[in-house]
């Protein structure tokens, strides 16, 4: 393969397209992914406050939390697509933040993500959809191309579909497309926003297993951001617990099983009251405001 | 009292700052326009999308104002008899006023409402924000090749509607009531001038293929990512173009025909 | 949809698209029979230009021989200068008299020149010495009446 590809023109990116390099993850010991004490807020309303969290070269690692505490902002954090209040996220190395137009698009190309409902391109067919990175930012010719799109449909089983149309797809087919799509360029790091939500089991399992297996093939390191435990326990090394925009809980996978600590138990186990409460806090208890009806009514 | 004060200052400030954004994007577009001239199979799809799935609409509508404009005109002049003076009538106000100024119209409905559509809702199914993960600009991928798409169609269009307007005029006037085919086509080309009134008809279709284009993709980029969202927005682009369509014509026109 | 389908269906609009252009410029507008040639100026001045308007016509012996490219007011002798862009290929002599007339009794207001014998011609830039003014509807009105009531007057 690297004969072949000695007499083609890389792009314009003059950067050697990583699927060439057989990328050693214990090589380098540096975290690939650092934050410290990063806070976000939006309009004045926190959303992360205090967040530390790394993530190794070749780790699956999981952030986990309820609907809406911060997780999916992390991501977009890690991305450059948000700027952080303070603090910093640092991806290889570099601050994401600080990185101009043009470094941040370089960094971009050797992150991968799927996105909650695969954001596939809708006007556009799978293959087209795949291929849609390697055209935009390689001068590769079309033939090595469709080899290529080829190749990362079958590692997610999905050859035959090349010739379809997002709108034809089922929910799991879809969502492996865009990881396929995600995986274009052999990224460093792959991101998943909620890749479990809305599948059935069966898809749920094929997608789980290919976010382990895809990890360990490219050498690359992958976050997955999620509220489906069972699944997620299954295959990441690394857990983070997220709640109200602060992590509250992190350990290996198997320590996570094992935790008696509430919020960790709560979750895992998936009980409805806990340090997350059943009810939204209201001002009184509604006792209280029962009783206080009882007497209006009694006054008229 | 203080506080209908505060909501519309609270109004204004929001719109001052949505023109101040739109008027940012316009500028952004401009400058990212290169990707969708150099790669112009993008700029030819959107042309396909905006001018050539409007063709229908405009040469139909086109057809039926020509002939309702012969029929108007001609039960007008002939009462100070001078019914020779139809194909002037319907040819001049086709060409400088009807055809650019509603094929507009149209196009805002028709295509513009398209495009914010298409791009509110690629925004709340994340793909533009799919696109910037993976280091494609969203504006120079997605919105240029729209925006000029449309503005290269526009002028296109009216000329159609404007050229089957005269069409039908011709049709109501010569064939139907039984005008002077001769004094028709010769009144109306002693009377139109190209540069005059032709061309100045197809600038103020340039610039409503500006405004229509920008507008579109503007709400279609700044739409709530939700489908409540994108169908205001989608509403927006028709109110807010046409309004638009109709103060640039009156500007254009007191511009260009002040004083002959 | 695929590409050349796109390509085709694009090409067929930009085409009708330019012979609609094409349409409105040849057959509703008159670039065919405006004469891109060669023009020439000439200047004439009128004491009352009636409603002459820039773009108005020029004829001679009823046939459009050029247009009106601009009207001022010449402010020390009262008078409407209007210049003139006249076809090359026409030439006419010095002693040419130019008149405002009126298309119809409301029509629009045009140029005549109406030709005189002299040998040599006028010359690009040069300004027509024998003019005649508009005839103003008013005036002709009033001068009408008040002939009449002298006619009625004077028997008495």
């Amino acid at each position: 393969m690297v004969a072949h590809v000695a007499g083609i023109k890389i792009g314009h990116s003059a950067r050697i397209p990583p699927f060439f390099i057989v990328q050693d993850p214990t090589l380098n010991q540096s975290p690939l992914v650092q934050i410290s004490d990063l806070s976000f807020s939006y309009d004045s309303r926190p959303i992360l406050t205090g967040i530390n969290l790394s993530i190794p070269r070749g780790k699956v690692v999981a952030i986990m939390g309820s609907s809406g505490c911060g997780k999916t902002t992390t991501l977009r954090l890690i991305g450059g697509q948000l700027r952080p209040s303070s603090g910093e996220v640092r991806v290889d190395g570099k601050v994401v933040h600080a990185l101009n137009g043009a470094d941040l698009y370089a960094m971009r190309r050797r992150m991968g993500m799927l996105f909650q409902f695969g954001a596939l391109f809708t006007d556009m067919s799978v293959y087209d959809n795949v291929a849609f990175q390697m055209r935009e930012h390689t001068d590769l010719p079309e033939e090595l191309i469709h080899d290529l799109v080829l190749m990362k449909l079958h590692a997610v089983g999905l050859r035959g579909a090349h010739h379809l149309m997002p709108s034809e797809l089922s929910g799991g087919m879809a969502r492996r497309v865009a990881l396929a799509r995600a995986i274009a360029l052999d990224p460093m790091l792959i991101m998943y926003d909620e890749p479990f939500a809305g599948l059935d089991p069966i898809s749920l399992s094929i997608v789980g297993e290919l976010i382990r297996k895809l990890n360990d093939a490219l050498g690359a390191s992958s976050i997955v951001v999620t509220h489906d435990v069972q699944e997620s326990l299954k295959i990441v090394d690394y857990v983070y617990f997220v709640s109200e925009g602060k992590i509250v809980a992190e350990g290996t996978a198997e320590e996570m099983k094992r935790s008696t600590a509430p919020y960790v138990h709560q979750f895992v186990c998936g009980e409805a009251d806990g340090p997350v409460p059943f009810h939204y806090s209201a001002k009184t208890s509604y006792r209280a405001e029962l009783m206080e009806r009882d007497v209006r009514r009694g006054e008229r | 009292m203080l506080e209908i004060i505060r909501r519309l200052g609270r109004q204004i400030t929001n719109r001052l700052w949505r023109l101040g954004f739109a008027s940012r994007f316009f500028l952004a577009i401009i400058l990212h326009s290169g990707t969708s001239l150099r790669r112009l199979n993008l700029t030819l799809r959107e042309i396909y999308f905006t001018g050539v799935l409007s063709l229908i609409i405009i040469l139909v509508s086109g057809l039926f104002v020509g002939m309702v404009l012969g029929l108007q005109g001609y039960d007008t002049l002939q009462r100070y008899g001078s019914s020779e003076a139809l194909g002037v009538l319907v040819a001049l106000s086709l060409v400088r006023e009807l055809g650019p100024v509603v094929a507009a119209l149209l196009f805002a409905s028709r295509a513009g409402s398209a495009i914010t559509a298409e791009i509110g809702l690629m925004k709340a199914t994340e793909q533009l924000s799919a696109m910037e993960m993976m280091a494609v600009d969203p504006i120079a991928r997605v919105v240029a090749p729209r925006f000029w798409g449309g503005v290269i169609s526009m002028p296109f269009l009216a000329a159609l509607f404007s050229a089957m307007g005269v069409f039908g005029g011709y049709l109501v006037g010569v064939q139907l009531i039984g005008v002077d085919e001769g004094s028709f086509w010769a009144q109306m080309q002693a009377s139109v001038d190209v540069r005059e009134d032709v061309l100045n008809g197809v600038i103020k279709s340039f610039v409503f293929g500006v405004i229509v284009s920008w507008v579109a993709v503007f709400e279609g980029y700044d739409a709530e990512p939700t489908a409540e969202g994108v169908s205001g927005a989608t509403t927006r682009t028709v109110v807010t173009s046409s309004l638009a369509i109709l103060a640039a014509d009156f500007v254009l026109t007191a511009l260009m025909f002040r004083g002959t | 949809m695929s590409r050349t389908t796109i390509d085709l269906w694009v090409g067929f609009f930009v085409a009708i698209g330019i012979a609609a252009l094409l349409f409105l410029a040849l057959k509703v507008g008159n670039l065919s029979s405006t004469s891109s040639g060669e023009t020439y100026a000439l200047q004439a001045r009128f004491d009352n230009i009636g409603g002459l308007k820039v773009r108005a016509a020029v004829k001679s012996a009823g046939v459009v021989v050029g247009r009106v490219s601009e009207i001022n007011f010449d402010p020390e002798a009262y008078m409407a200068v209007v210049s003139m862009k006249v076809d090359g290929r026409y030439k006419f002599p010095k002693d040419t008299f130019a008149t405002i007339n009126t298309s119809g009794l409301l029509g629009e207001q045009y140029i005549g020149f109406e030709v005189g014998g002299d040998a040599e011609m006028l010359k690009a830039g040069e300004v027509i010495k024998k003019t005649q003014s508009a005839v103003v509807l008013e005036k002709l009105i009033s001068q009408f009446m008040f002939s009449k009531a002298a006619e009625s007057d004077g028997p008495k």
